[in-house]
């Protein structure tokens, strides 16, 4: 019984980190039909971002509470630049974004390298996430790993206010559910994208903040979790909150228990085809946008 | 794949006469022999093993061209296949390695201890025929099993994208987890025999070349009768108009099934050949990051081209081992830019700069191109 508590404890840890990573992915693919495979480095530009800010305050604590900010906007101010340079250049083809964005990310891997050298380094977290908090017969639950999981309920929860109550929430919401429609109401879409852009790889940056508390920060980061990023995205439905969250935490629960019953290798490829499978039932995700396209 | 590209393929011209139409193929293919036939002579052996590895790479291309030129199907998961088919012919070459020794079990199974026993699934590829069968029809079947799923189920074309990328983290990582079977990270390595001819002596590498070469042009022949097929004709439909081919009774899904089958069946060969030319497979070569680059040379060359493609394919091969030795810093940024411009500004590759060039000077006055783009 502990085991299996601590196994999904686990397992819902993994999806929290997915979750941060999926709800800019799923914003990001749902506005434009852009897979943007340089998310990945936007996690790792969150992640250095925390490293430089360490570097100056000497506080662990402080600087966490700085990075988070500043790191949703560096992340962000480079989604929306890539979003202005290229993305909407290749609107119409948004099947080619994916081996674009690969390239802007092979040269972002590079640029890290450059600048803060090949090896990964780390942070140091602040005192108070170190610890563990026990809740008697041993179960306990790593604070660094709750405080990811707050983050990212956090996150769902800010990001579904603005998409609900604001003016850029509605805004976006009708862009994504039908562009040209959107387009003759006076919605600036062109606007819109680089907004949502912008959001979008700044949760990617919040992302990598979170991460460099449960791992090294490396230029190659962020493609350790693209792709399972990427899947979370595909079962829950594009542009689908609720599918990501639920889906992501499903994923991640699915891992922990598989990898304690076999290995981690045999756990990635059960889940992947558990994955082809649930698209057999749901072809195009766990919710979906009912729109009038043949597609 | 309902969102493809109005890619700007290859002009068709309104049907030649029979002859002339057989001309520009036949000068192509005299050419290709003439140069292949002529490199062992002007390379050294070292340079000749690596256009040996470079031709492999560029029968991955054939299919490339094939599933993702013409049929619109972004497949990024073609290390899948390739690694498929070179473990395959991988495990055949070290059983005998081990029987030419007298050893039951291939060295890193020794090593590793796996007991006395040879894996079961390993036992079939002792039999040459049945591990060449394997080369081509086990990725074959993987790629029908996944294809059929997939598209029956009007799957959209970036799901199908990513659900290939996944495919190949699996396969890799699933091939690092058994280190006793596999050979793990390091895959299997120092292969010393090919079928009775050892890899050591410079003459049998030639040989290796040859029936790369061989094959190579084989393959291209064989997806160039199939480009002016009738069949061919549907896939281009299939990729511009999905829905249309729909409305006119055909299956799209079967269309693209056939498509892909045959692009994992080339990229399984190209792995069997790669085997004996460069010595070793690993997970490392059949990743991720190796199967989105198998598309990039195709994409640079021009991916609905199919000379476009392996040219594309061995080009950026060849600068890939001589610049990343070199130069490992700048050719990762090459590398990347190749990607953007090539993918994002230039869809046809270099095939169709002089389409691109030619239509500029002349487009003004007449718009008769006939294409969509």
């Amino acid at each position: 019984m502990t085991v299996i508590l601590n196994q999904s404890f686990t397992g819902i840890s993994i999806g929290a980190v997915l979750l941060l990573i999926a709800l800019g992915l799923t914003l990001t693919f749902g506005q434009m039909g852009v897979i943007n495979m340089a998310h990945g480095e936007f996690i790792m530009a969150g992640a250095y971002t925390t490293y430089v800010l360490q570097k100056s305050i000497s506080s662990a604590g402080v600087s966490l509470l700085v990075a988070l900010p500043v790191a949703f906007l560096v992340a962000g101010a480079m989604g929306a630049l890539l979003e202005w340079l290229l993305i909407r250049r290749l609107y119409t083809r948004p099947l080619d974004t994916l081996l674009v964005t690969w390239g802007v990310s092979l040269m972002l891997q590079q640029l890290a390298r450059d600048v803060f050298g090949a090896p990964n380094v780390q942070t140091a977290a602040p005192d108070i996430l170190t610890g563990n908090i026990s809740l008697g017969g041993g179960i306990t639950f790593a604070n660094n790993r709750l405080f990811i999981l707050g983050l990212a309920l956090l996150s769902v929860l800010a990001l579904t206010l603005i998409l609900k109550l604001t003016p850029l929430g509605r805004r976006i919401r009708a862009v994504v559910q039908n562009r040209d429609l959107a387009e003759v109401s006076g919605i600036a879409t062109g606007q819109v994208d680089r907004i949502t852009f912008f959001i979008g790889s700044g949760l990617a940056g919040v992302a990598g903040v979170a991460l460099t508390l449960v791992g090294p920060i490396g230029p190659t980061m962020g493609t350790n979790y693209i792709v399972d990023a990427f899947l979370v995205v595909v079962v829950g439905g594009i542009g689908q909150l609720k599918g990501s969250v639920i889906t992501a935490f499903a994923l991640g629960v699915l891992q922990a228990v598989l990898e304690y019953s076999t290995t981690v290798s045999v756990a990635k490829v059960i889940v992947l085809i558990a994955i082809v499978a649930f698209l057999q039932w749901r072809p195009q995700g766990l919710y979906t946008l009912r729109t009038r396209s043949l597609a | 794949m309902t969102t493809t590209t109005p890619t700007p393929t290859v002009v068709t011209p309104p049907s030649p006469p029979f002859l002339e139409r057989f001309r520009a193929p036949a000068a192509f293919l005299l050419g290709a022999v003439l140069l292949l036939g002529a490199a062992p002579v002007v390379l050294s052996d070292f340079r000749l093993n690596l256009l040996a590895k470079y031709l492999c790479y560029a029968i991955v291309a054939v299919g490339v061209s094939l599933a993702w030129g013409r049929g619109g199907l972004m497949v990024l998961g073609q290390g899948v296949f390739f690694g498929l088919g070179g473990y395959a012919m991988a495990m055949h070459l070290k059983l005998t390695d081990a029987a030419a020794t007298g050893e039951t079990l291939p060295d890193f199974m020794q090593l590793y201890g796996t007991g006395d026993a040879l894996p079961w699934w390993w036992k079939p590829f002792a039999n040459p025929a049945f591990a060449l069968a394997m080369t081509v029809l086990l990725p074959m079947a993987v790629a029908a099993v996944l294809g059929f799923l997939v598209f029956r189920r009007r799957v959209k074309g970036a799901y199908f994208a990513i659900l290939s990328q996944a495919l190949a983290a699996a396969l890799s990582i699933w091939l690092i987890g058994q280190q006793a079977t596999t050979g793990g990270t390091n895959g299997l390595t120092d292969i010393q025999g090919f079928f009775g001819y050892s890899l050591d002596d410079p003459v049998n590498q030639r040989m290796v070349y040859f029936v790369i070469a061989a094959v190579l042009l084989l393959l291209m022949i064989g997806a160039r009768q199939l480009f002016v097929s009738r069949y061919g004709e549907l896939l281009v439909a299939v990729r511009d108009s999905e829905e249309r081919v729909r409305f006119l009774g055909y299956n799209p899904a079967n269309v693209k099934l056939v498509a892909y089958v045959l692009a994992a069946g080339a990229a399984g060969l190209a792995g069997a050949l790669f085997v004996p030319a460069v010595g070793i497979i690993s997970p490392a070569l059949i990743g991720i990051v190796p199967s989105i680059g198998f598309v990039i040379g195709a994409a640079v060359g021009g991916r609905a081209s199919l000379v476009g493609a392996v040219l594309g394919a061995i080009a950026v091969a060849w600068a890939q081992s001589t610049l990343s030795d070199a130069f490992p810093a700048a050719w990762t940024y090459l590398q990347g830019l190749l990607f953007v411009v090539a993918v994002g500004f230039l869809p046809g590759g270099l095939a169709s700069v002089g389409v691109v060039l030619r239509r500029r000077r002349t487009a003004a006055p007449t718009r008769t191109t006939g294409e969509t783009a």
